[in-house]
């Protein structure tokens, strides 16, 4: 079994280290992004989190925005293992093991973002069970501690087990891995609740204390991680022989379809609370639409996703524009841009303004924290792209363990 | 005073103001020293203060950011034979800081271990010795406070006074206390208050209302914080351990008072004006990317002394003491007086009044 494992991590470093120029440059391409990124995070640690846009009024900004929109993307792997395991639907299951992966990628880079936006990450000891304090039932940031590394580690473990067993060239059995996949569906939605729920539970915030918080962020998620699976799936169909069918992508788009819709009804259902009656809680929902004395400079940025999100849906929405290949994926990018605007600085910035006092002070991004970010998102792309080509070539039954090398299995 | 060269805290609009430079500055100094002093290339800021003194800041940088680097340089210089006592005590010191436990948690002699060695490390870099207490909370004291809206006229004393006492960080102005400034005839109309005014005191047709860390009964601050790095205290006070904090700046979203600051850099206090007499919970030196807030003063409060606000307001509009007192005089003035406390709505409980004559 050890000797397995042993070939299976030297193959698949075979696999990593080699490809086409295009590969190649590719990962160069995010290196270099990612380099950049740890340059501005060293920029950070040395002179302490005042580098970034933040101030003690706009506590959290671009990278807690940022968090924030990935743990959706992650959770939104559910939404093919649940078809593929549980309704025993062949269609997805080429889709399920990239979906997994990119999971594991965008957990990564939520934990990187989180580390990112600590003030003291020298002393993050101090969180883990065990040598640290763990303030667990109170608080909600150790419920998305636990909630994520779970996660992580479901979702690491379940495509290994399979990949694993079809590396030997042997069937992964089910008994084993769908109770993992039935976990996942449930854990995946909790990530998401989880993650809202910090939000969701500051009374001080009345943007965010909303009960509508955690179902709006599910329905965002199912229709932007789908989004983003299309995307890289017709990524992939182009770039190697990996087989996924037309079928697989449809049933995608309709998944994605049906969740910018209920994202859609909620969202009007949100501002007619906030707007038919407002009062002195709607004031953050009037800067973030119409900006407030004065002051709006989250405005271009709140229109354009909520013109994207439409756009995006009213297309999905007919089945012949959305079996238009072109236009699907089109719809998918739109979509997934107009979420992670309205995630990011459509959510979490305007819960601060204005302040507890009626302040209004703005936010915005330095170079600095882009930079971070964008170093982020590389290591996120780097990681799964590795992740990725692994498992293809394992499937296409190019990454094979060779028995005859070893004695004994 | 020089206020053009000083890059700190130089609110001091009030008209106390012409009194203190003209005779001495806070320090106890002759203005001619305090000012030499602040201008020093010496001048250390908080960080170096707490560690290690004899290093530049990019040094000091990189030996301390990662506790890993930490833990090997102290390694290294503790086993070190060629390094001297001296800076195998430091780097000793060093290390046990690093990775100490959360002192709400920590026995007593462990919170006396600590104490001794902050105030040795101080020692050992400074040369100078500071007063750095780990008192407990005392049986039968619970602390409130209340604010008299008609009598504050906005001299801001009391941000002066909070920020000297309490050793904040005068790079980024850092302030506990916010003063709002209202319209008469408006009510608390928070929206259209200004709490960062640079005139004249008071205003014609204004009125002033003060806000800080009101130690709420049931915090949410207290709730959401993943490590237990800041809690309740038995009187009363809601305290954070600085060198618990991990920095995630959750407890500032919950706060629905603005009652915390965060450090987003070094904090920087000119040598001369630290005021020495410090307490663990306190006004000690905090470092970059921690949180801290008001303590009602816990030096001053659990030695029997009023905090520095309620000292420095030169109208009496400050009442501060024991909740537990029958003869005290802020309960006198809740038996008394008709008093509210803000956003009661949210089930806070704030042990912070306000009234009116």
């Amino acid at each position: 079994m050890f000797t397995v494992f042993i070939s299976l991590v030297k193959d698949s470093l075979q696999a990593i280290l080699h490809g086409s120029k295009k590969y190649h440059l590719w990962m160069a391409f995010l290196t270099f992004i990612m380099l950049i990124g740890m340059y501005c995070y060293t920029i950070q640690l040395e002179h302490g989190l005042s580098v970034t846009g933040m101030t003690d009024r706009v506590s959290w900004g671009l990278y807690i925005s940022n968090f924030t929109f990935l743990v959706g993307v992650a959770a939104a792997a559910v939404i093919l293992v649940m078809p593929t395991y549980v309704l025993k639907d062949i269609d997805f299951k080429q889709a399920v093991l990239i979906g997994e992966g990119l999971a594991v990628a965008a957990l990564i880079m939520c934990l990187a973002f989180v580390v990112a936006d600590m003030g003291g990450p020298s002393v993050l000891w101090h969180m883990l069970p065990g040598i640290g304090v763990f303030n667990f039932p109170d608080s909600m940031l150790t419920w998305d501690v636990i909630a994520l590394n779970g996660y992580l580690f479901i979702n690491i473990s379940i495509p290994f087990y399979i990949l694993f067993r079809h590396y030997q060239g042997k069937d992964a059995l089910s008994k084993v891995y769908v109770p993992g996949a039935l976990l996942s569906v449930l854990w995946a939605v909790g990530i998401h609740l989880v993650t809202a729920f910090l939000y969701q539970g500051l009374q001080a915030r009345p943007f965010w204390n909303n009960a509508l918080l955690g179902p709006r962020f599910l329905a965002s998620a199912f229709a932007a991680g789908p989004a983003l699976i299309i995307l890289v799936l017709a990524l992939i169909r182009y770039s190697s022989s990996f087989r996924i069918e037309d079928k697989t992508l449809k049933k995608i788009g309709i998944v994605v379809t049906v969740a910018a819709q209920i994202n859609l009804i909620m969202l009007v259902s949100e501002l007619f609370k906030e707007f038919y009656a407002p009062t002195h809680h709607s004031e953050s929902a009037y800067y973030l639409f119409f900006g407030l004395h004065g002051k709006k400079a989250l405005l271009p940025w709140i229109w354009t996703a909520i013109s994207m999100n439409l756009i995006a849906t009213l297309l999905l929405t007919f089945h012949k524009l959305r079996n238009n290949f072109k236009i699907l994926y089109f719809a998918c990018s739109l979509l997934f841009i107009a979420i992670w605007i309205e995630k990011g600085f459509g959510l979490i910035v305007p819960g601060f303004i204005p302040g507890p006092y009626g302040k209004i002070a703005e936010y915005t991004p330095t170079g600095i924290e882009i930079g971070v970010t964008l170093g982020i998102w590389a290591l996120g792309a780097f990681v799964f792209t590795i992740l990725a080509k692994t498992a293809i070539k394992i499937e296409l039954g190019q990454l094979r363990y060779k028995k005859e090398t070893v004695s004994k299995e | 005073m020089s206020n053009t060269t000083k890059k700190w805290f130089s609110l001091n609009l009030g008209s106390r103001k012409e009194n203190a430079s003209s005779s001495s500055c806070s320090c106890g100094k002759k203005e001619g020293d305090c000012h030499s002093a602040d201008t020093s290339p010496q001048q250390k800021d908080g960080f170096d203060q707490v560690f290690d003194v004899p290093m530049d800041r990019r040094t000091a940088f990189k030996k301390l950011t990662a506790s890993l680097l930490i833990g090997a340089g102290a390694v290294s210089t503790s086993c070190s034979l060629v390094s001297g006592n001296e800076s195998k005590e430091k780097a000793q010191i060093d290390w046990e800081e690093q990775f100490k436990g959360n002192y709400k948690l920590m026995s007593e002699e462990e919170k006396k271990a600590t104490v001794e060695r902050l105030a040795r490390s101080y020692e050992l870099r400074t040369g100078k010795t500071i007063n750095l207490s780990s008192q407990g909370p005392e049986e039968n004291v619970l602390f409130g406070y209340a604010f008299n809206i008609s009598k504050c006229q906005g001299y801001m004393d009391c941000v002066n006074a909070c920020v000297e006492e309490n050793n904040q960080d005068r790079n980024s102005q850092m302030q506990y206390i916010r003063i709002h400034e209202m319209k008469d005839g408006k009510g608390f109309n928070f929206n259209e208050a200004d709490d960062n005014y640079y005139h004249e005191v008071p205003a014609e047709g204004h009125f002033y209302m003060g806000t800080q860390c009101f130690h709420c009964d049931n915090p949410p601050c207290t709730k959401v914080c993943p490590v237990q790095a800041t809690w309740q205290e038995e009187d009363g006070l809601v305290v954070i351990d600085y060198d618990w904090c991990v920095g995630c700046r959750y407890c500032m979203a919950a706060c629905p008072y603005d009652g915390r600051r965060f450090n987003w850099s070094q904090p920087e206090v000119p040598e001369a004006e630290i005021n020495k007499n410090q307490h663990y919970l306190g006004n000690r030196l905090r470092k970059k990317g921690v949180m801290e807030k008001c303590t009602f003063c816990v030096q001053r409060s659990r030695a029997g002394k009023n905090p520095a606000c309620v000292e420095a307001c030169p109208t009496g509009a400050r009442i501060f003491g024991n909740l537990l007192d029958p003869n005290s005089t802020i309960r006198w003035v809740l038996e008394n007086k008709k008093v509210f406390r803000l956003k009661e709505d949210l089930g806070t409980e704030p042990k912070f009044w306000y009234f009116m004559d």
